[in-house]
C-alpha cells in the first residue's frame, strides 16, 4: 500500500516507475496485440506470434474496399454525433434548470433520471424491436438515435449539473451591474465559464454511442444503418476459407483511433466528468 | 449547438434573477416564471426519457402475457401467466440467471480489489501519473466488442498469442474455462471506472489525519482500513452499485467471446437468442420483465445500504 510521508528516495520511486510499468502494460496490452494483428499478412495472421513477422497493410485494404465496413462507419459517426448533439443540448436545459431554478418535480426528474441510468438495456430491447416494427423505425438511423438519446441522458443531466453548480453565477450578476446586457452577461461571461462541462459531457455521451452493441445489433438488420461494433461481429472474410480476423482486427483498429485520440488529448477532463456526478456532494 | 440553447434559457431567466432575494410569498409573479422556465427547460428531456422507456415497459408487460410468436403470428393469444411459468420451470433461464450473478460477483469483486489498487496508484504515485491516468482510461473508452475480439483472437489456437503460451487446450469451447476468459475480459475493461470513481473518494481522505495517525505508529494496512476506507464508504457503495448493476446486464463480451454456447448464456444473451434469434416476443418480453424485476432488488438493496448517500440526493434544491 502507499507509504505516506518519508523521503522521495530514489528507491522510492523505481518502485512507482515498476508499479506503473505494470499498469500501463496492463492497460495496453490487448490493444496492441490487436493492432498487431491488424497489421499481419494472411500468411502469417495465424501463426500466434504477438509481433508481425511480416507487416502488410492488406486488411485495412480489405476492409475499405467494402461497403459492409465504410457504410458501417458511416453510419457510427452519423449516428453517434447526431445522438450526442440532442443529448448534450437538452441535457444542458435541463441540467441548468435542476441546478439554478427552483420548481416542483425537480426531484422526480433526478429520480427518474437516476432510474434509466441504472435501467437494464435489455429489458427495452423486446418492446423497442416490436415498436419500433410498427412505426417503421426499425433498422433506420432515428430508430437507434432515440435509445442512445434516451440512455445518454441521465449522464447528461448528472454530468452537467455537477458542472453547473461550480459556477459563480455572481458573475453573471457582476456583469449586470456593470451594465452588461443579459446577452452579453451570458456570452462574454456563463458561457466560458460552462463550456468546458458540456464539452466533457460530449464526449462521455459521445464514448457511450459509439459504444453502444444490444441496441445496435437488436434494432438494426441491414446495412442501411449497422453500426461498425455490429458490422465486425458479422465479418466473415472475403472467401469461405479466409479468415475474417485480420479485417476485423483493422476494423477495430479504426474505430479504436478516435477514443484513443480523446483520450489522450482530453484525459483530465474526461476524469473530471467521470467522477463528478457520481460521489461529489 | 448546446450553448445556444442556454443562452435562450440564460436570456429568458433574467425574470426570476431579477427577483433574486427569494422571499417566502406564496407565488409572485417571478417565482411563477421561474417554475414555467424550469418545466420548459426540462420538458425535452423529461419526455425523450418517457417516451423511449415508459410506454415501452408497459408494453413488454403486455407482450410477457401473450403467446407471441413471430413465426407464428395467427397463433398469437392472450394467455396471462403461462410465460411466466415456462421460463421460471425452464433450466436454461435458472443455468443462465447462476452464470450471471456468479460473473457479477466475481467480477465486481475483482475489479474492487484491482481498482483500489490502481486508484491507490493513481492517487499517490510519485513519478508519471499522468501517463497511468491517460492509459487507464483506454479500456474504459474502447469499444467493448474491440475488446473482446482481442481477447478471443488471444485464445483462439493457432492464432492467438495466450494460446500459444499456455499450451493450445481451446479454452473458449468449455464452459468454466470459457466463462473465466469472459470475466478476465469484463475485468480488464472496467477496472478503470471504478478506479476512478475510488480515486474521487480517496481525494476526500484528508492528507493530515493519515499523517498524524503515521506519527501515532499506525501501519499502512492499519491507516488503510481504519481511517481511509471509512472515509471513502460512500464512493466505495456508488462504485459498487454502479458496476454490479452493468456487469449483471453483460452482453457484449459474451456475444463475441462465446455466443452464449456451452451454457455461458448470461440472461440478456438469453433473452436476446430467444427474442432475435428466436423471434418469440412473449418469452422474449417476459425475460425482460424478470430482469428488470432482479435489477429493482439489487437496485434498492444498494440504496437501503447508501441510506441517504444515494447518488442524486444531493441533486436536491440548493442553489
Amino acid at each position: 500500500m502507499a507509504g505516506i510521508g518519508g523521503a522521495e528516495t530514489t528507491g522510492k520511486k523505481v518502485g512507482w516507475g515498476l508499479l506503473n510499468a505494470v499498469v500501463v502494460i496492463y492497460a495496453l496490452f490487448p490493444v496492441l496485440w490487436i493492432v498487431s494483428l491488424s497489421f499481419k499478412s494472411s500468411k502469417t495472421l495465424a501463426d500466434g506470434n504477438f509481433i508481425p513477422r511480416e507487416w502488410s497493410l492488406e486488411n485495412y485494404e480489405n476492409i475499405f474496399s467494402t461497403t459492409e465496413f465504410t457504410r458501417a462507419l458511416i453510419n457510427s459517426i452519423g449516428i453517434a454525433l447526431i445522438a450526442t448533439a440532442i443529448a448534450v443540448v437538452f441535457g444542458t436545459m435541463a441540467a441548468y434548470a435542476i441546478a439554478r431554478l427552483d420548481f416542483p418535480g425537480k426531484n422526480l426528474l433526478v429520480g427518474v433520471s437516476l432510474l434509466i441510468a441504472m435501467f437494464p438495456q435489455v429489458s427495452l430491447v423486446s418492446p423497442l424491436f416490436e415498436i419500433e416494427r410498427g412505426l417503421g423505425l426499425f433498422d433506420t438511423w432515428p430508430g437507434l438515435i432515440l435509445p442512445y438519446i434516451t440512455f445518454a441522458l441521465p449522464l447528461a443531466i448528472y454530468t452537467l449539473s455537477a458542472f453547473f453548480r461550480e459556477i459563480p453565477w455572481e458573475l453573471e450578476k457582476a456583469a449586470k451591474m456593470d451594465g452588461a446586457t443579459p446577452g452579453q452577461a451570458f456570452r462574454r461571461v456563463i458561457a466560458p465559464l460552462a463550456a468546458p462541462g458540456v464539452f466533457t459531457t460530449a464526449i462521455l455521451v459521445f464514448i457511450f454511442c459509439w459504444n453502444d452493441f444490444l441496441f445496435a445489433i437488436s434494432l438494426t438488420s441491414t446495412e442501411q444503418s449497422r453500426t461498425v461494433p455490429v458490422a465486425l461481429s458479422f465479418f466473415t472474410g472475403s472467401s469461405q476459407f479466409e479468415d475474417p480476423a485480420g479485417s476485423i482486427a483493422a476494423a477495430a483498429v479504426v474505430i479504436t483511433i478516435p477514443i484513443i485520440l480523446f483520450v489522450l488529448f482530453f484525459q483530465r477532463r474526461i476524469v473530471a466528468g467521470l467522477t463528478s456526478g457520481a460521489v461529489k456532494g | 449547438m448546446s450553448q445556444t440553447t442556454t443562452k435562450g434559457a440564460a436570456t429568458t431567466e433574467t425574470s426570476p434573477e431579477t427577483v433574486a432575494p427569494k422571499k417566502k410569498a406564496v407565488l409572485s409573479e417571478g417565482k411563477k416564471a421561474e417554475r414555467r422556465l424550469g418545466w420548459m427547460l426540462c420538458a425535452p428531456a423529461a419526455l425523450t426519457m418517457i417516451a423511449v422507456t415508459g410506454w415501452p415497459i408497459l408494453y413488454s408487460l403486455l407482450l410477457s402475457m401473450q403467446r407471441f410468436d413471430l413465426k407464428f403470428p395467427d397463433r398469437t393469444e392472450w394467455i396471462w401467466f403461462d410465460n411466466y411459468v415456462t421460463v421460471l420451470s425452464s433450466p436454461y433461464w435458472w443455468n443462465a440467471v447462476w452464470v450471471t450473478v456468479l460473473l457479477t460477483v466475481v467480477t465486481v469483486a475483482v475489479e474492487l480489489v484491482l481498482g483500489m489498487a490502481l486508484a491507490l496508484i493513481m492517487h499517490r504515485a510519485l513519478v508519471g501519473r499522468g501517463i497511468v491516468r491517460t492509459t487507464t482510461l483506454i479500456p474504459y473508452g474502447i469499444v467493448t466488442v474491440v475488446a473482446a475480439f482481442s481477447w478471443r483472437f488471444a485464445w483462439t489456437p493457432g492464432t492467438g498469442y495466450l494460446s500459444e503460451a499456455l499450451g493450445s487446450e481451446p479454452v473458449l469451447t468449455e464452459k468454466i474455462p470459457a466463462l473465466m476468459v469472459v470475466g478476465l475480459a469484463e475485468i480488464w475493461k472496467t477496472t478503470p471506472f471504478m478506479a476512478l470513481l475510488l480515486m474521487a473518494g480517496l481525494a476526500l481522505v484528508p492528507d493530515d489525519l493519515l499523517k498524524a495517525a503515521a506519527m501515532d505508529g499506525a501501519s499502512a494496512w492499519q491507516r488503510f482500513i481504519k481511517i481511509t476506507v471509512p472515509i471513502m464508504k460512500p464512493a466505495i457503495l456508488v462504485a459498487l452499485l454502479f458496476r454490479t448493476l452493468d456487469a449483471f446486464r453483460i452482453f457484449d463480451n459474451l456475444f463475441v467471446l462465446t455466443a452464449g454456447s456451452q451454457g455461458t448464456s448470461s440472461v440478456s444473451m438469453l433473452t436476446y437468442n430467444n427474442l432475435i434469434k428466436g423471434l418469440n416476443l412473449g418469452i422474449g418480453s417476459t425475460m425482460s420483465v424478470l430482469i428488470f424485476i432482479m435489477v429493482a432488488i439489487i437496485a434498492f438493496v444498494f440504496i437501503k445500504l447508501f441510506g441517504t448517500a444515494a447518488p442524486g440526493s444531493d441533486d436536491g434544491g440548493k442553489r
